[in-house]
């Protein structure tokens, strides 16, 4: 074993922190067997053979959106042909076919649309939870919230006081990116600093309501910036606890303004097993199979990653950009996934309550 | 764990190039992923220790799909007549070498179907119209030359030997499926048997035809199906010596007559036929064929994610960027892969790429 693995597999086993040098040493290590049992090791200690899932919906009310990130091929101005807006009907039609696939979660995310008022949103709210009561509505990332406190001129704990009333259940982890400066200032210029949005998942902790934390890896970021964005993350778990699970997007690059290739498998496997190990305060890693295939998110169930998210049935964002993957996963399939690997299927709802287990030789 | 699991001792004899049937089935069912990639790992680094990851540029050429045999695992034949059935012209194939040797290949990979009305005579004119090219032929796998040899009523050492006259350089390893005549029976009753298969390698070998020799798994095997077909392979070449490489891939069950069998059904894949399975079962073919140099990665089946982590898991070569690939593709698959893509990949995982077969034949 490398001898810099030989100090962090001593820290995890003692249940110790690593250090920033500690996760850069995983990041650089080439021996994956040992990264990977140790990710392994910590995932395990924490949440044993069960694998999540769940059966929810993605909706995109609208790409037309004020920002242009460089990494964001959804993204289109008002007038672009491909620009689109739901209506609330068409919004809620989707919402009804999510209720009878047995979904118990809409994922809710859109473009910063220049004209849509926050009550648009607030009314979208409402009615969803009038009419889905069942469904948990998780919506809105740090950076739209962002955009309707500036929008409204009301400040961030009324806004989110606000769509709390309105049946926001929680918040998504999205538009965290990369937070050091010299890095986001490159992929989105425009978008909230890493601060601002670690502020704004602050208070919404604060408010009481719970969201994930993503970062996006395989642009243009380096390792340390990819260190130092789980070192905040970490900070700021401390201070709330309010993070239910860390994600690492795998940048997409077709129709984007980055010139890269698809993240490699080694990639998606070291971010994943990094995760686990260094945010020793977050009970769950997801590898999202949209992003890095079924075949690498079952694989990941091995470095560290107990959750795969689910069903999905409707995905824009990154298909945008050249997602390689469909847009759908039976529940079968999930189950069938996770088996394969040696796991428990698990089906969650968004808040990790068991919806229903899945163990060997049930249907 | 305990030390003395029954695994860890299949797994020090495996280490030392000594594993049963029982120790590989022992290994496949229990042996954790990462011991077993870390085994196969020291294996891949003995032989190879320059860290070299090979590849090839060639393209596989399927003369015609149509076939008497008519597998069950195979989305591919069609009969004759059929409205998809096609038979390459001369002049078609020769078209298709000029393409390839302008976009810098060395080798053509010739396989088709087992086409009711055409004899030795026919393999031999294909032969020599490749020929007429500075290309490698790599071509007719032992069904083929078994189905030539049959029509033309002559042996297969006969059959051999006039292809081998007539330029071809090496004989790929297909048609090995599973080396059990129980599972050929119900995936591919009318296909030679195991003993057939390795009669005409055996042959091959004698006359100096390198081979290479292959396995597909995750139809309706077992493991000790899978464990037995390695042993048979690891026999042969210690009888002589003729196996360059072993290239292990997944039945794709997309669109095939065994995937809409209702005695299979939602079943397939089973057993090991899964990218997690992959990998235990590239590394166990590792540890056990100590005494075939190289073994393939299949990226045209698992994708070149996974394919890269293969590299950890015992893998010394990433196959070739194919140009056409008619057969997994018909299965619904379609991965693709560029030369560059391919040293890339080989180069992100900490390996050094080297293109083999690299200078072209003479005419």
């Amino acid at each position: 074993m490398e001898p810099s693995l030989r100090t962090i597999q001593d820290k995890v086993s003692a249940g110790g922190r690593l250090s920033e040098e500690d996760a850069l040493a995983l990041f650089l290590s080439r021996d994956i067997h040992a990264v990977g049992e140790l990710a392994d090791l910590a995932n395990r200690r924490v949440n044993g053979d069960r694998v999540y899932f769940i059966v929810n919906r993605h909706i995109n009310p609208t790409n037309i959106c004020v920002n242009r990130c460089k990494f964001c091929a959804f993204s289109k101005g008002r007038e672009e042909p491909l620009a689109y807006t739901m209506t609330m009907d068409e919004i809620l039609s989707r919402a009804e076919e999510a209720r009878l696939q047995n979904a118990t979660e809409l994922h809710i995310v859109g473009g910063l649309h220049p004209d849509l008022p926050f009550d648009f949103y607030l009314r979208m709210l409402r009615a969803l939870r009038e009419r889905f009561p069942e469904m948990h509505i998780q919506a809105f990332t740090a950076v739209e919230i962002d955009y309707f406190s500036q929008m409204t001129g009301l400040p961030l704990e009324e806004v989110i006081r606000q769509m709390k009333d309105a049946g926001l259940g929680s918040l998504p982890g999205g538009g965290a990116e990369i937070f050091a400066p010299e890095i986001r200032n490159r992929i989105c210029p425009e978008k909230i600093t890493g601060d601002r949005w670690l502020e704004i998942m602050e208070a919404v902790h604060n408010a009481g309501l719970r969201s994930n934390a993503t970062m996006l890896y395989g642009h243009v970021e380096t390792l340390a910036s990819r260190v130092d964005h789980m070192r905040r993350l970490r900070d700021l778990q401390d201070r709330t606890g309010g993070f239910q699970s860390f994600i690492p997007l795998a940048f997409h690059p077709k129709n984007t303004e980055i010139s890269k290739g698809y993240t490699s498998g080694l990639t998606d496997l070291l971010t994943l097993a990094v995760g686990r190990i260094y945010l020793d305060n977050f009970r769950h890693v997801k590898s999202f199979w949209i992003m890095v295939g079924p075949k690498v998110a079952q694989v990941s169930l091995h470095f560290g990653v107990n959750d795969i998210d689910g069903t999905v049935v409707e995905e824009r964002i990154t298909h945008a950009a050249g997602a390689r993957t469909g847009q759908e996963m039976t529940v079968a399939e999930l189950v069938t996934l996770i088996r394969q690997a040696g796991r428990i299927p698990v089906e969650r709802d968004t808040l990790y309550n068991v919806v229903r287990e899945w163990p060997e030789g049930s249907a | 764990m305990t030390p003395s699991a029954p695994w860890r001792d299949g797994l020090e004899r495996a280490a030392e190039g000594q594993a049963s049937v029982g120790d590989a089935a022992l290994l496949l069912r229990e042996a954790p992923l990462f011991d077993l990639g870390r085994a196969a790992d020291g294996v891949r680094r003995r032989l190879h220790p320059d860290g070299v990851v090979t590849y090839i540029v060639d393209r596989n050429i399927n003369y015609t799909n149509v076939c008497t045999c008519q597998c069950s695992f195979c989305a591919f034949f069609r009969e004759k007549g059929d409205p998809g059935a096609y038979v390459l012209s001369d002049a078609e194939l020769s078209r298709k070498i000029e393409e390839t040797l302008e976009a810098g290949g060395t080798q053509v990979l010739l396989q088709g179907g087992l086409h009711p009305e055409w004899d030795l005579a026919d393999a031999v004119r294909l032969t020599r119209v490749v020929k007429r090219h500075p290309v490698r032929l790599h071509g007719f796998s032992p069904p083929e030359i078994w189905h030539f040899a049959n029509r033309s009523g002559v042996t297969i050492a006969e059959a051999i030997s006039r292809l081998k006259g007539a330029g071809l350089d090496s004989i790929p390893g297909g048609g090995a499926e599973i080396l059990d005549d129980a599972v050929r029976a119900r995936i591919s009753p009318r296909k030679i048997t195991w003993e057939q298969w390795a009669a005409v390698m055996r042959e091959a070998h004698r006359q100096g035809l390198p081979t290479s020799a292959t396995m597909m798994f995750g139809s309706v095997e077992s493991p000790e199906h899978v464990a037995s077909h390695l042993v048979r392979i690891r026999e042969l070449q210690e009888e002589t010596n003729g196996f360059t490489s072993f290239i292990p891939w997944t039945f794709q069950p997309g669109d095939t007559p065994l995937s809409r069998d209702p005695r299979f059904g939602e079943t397939l894949p089973s057993g090991l036929g899964h990218a997690v399975g992959y990998l235990r079962v590239l590394a166990v073919a590792r540890l056990l064929l100590q005494n075939v140099r190289t073994v393939q990665v299949s990226w045209v089946t698992m994708g070149a994610k996974v394919a890269q982590l293969g590299l950890f898991f015992g893998g010394n070569d990433f196959g070739s960027t194919m140009m056409e690939e008619n057969v997994v593709a018909s299965a619904g698959v379609a991965f693709r892969m560029s030369e560059e893509e391919i040293v890339a990949t080989i180069r992100d995982a900490g390996f050094r790429p080297m293109q083999r077969e690299a200078h072209r034949c003479s005419t």
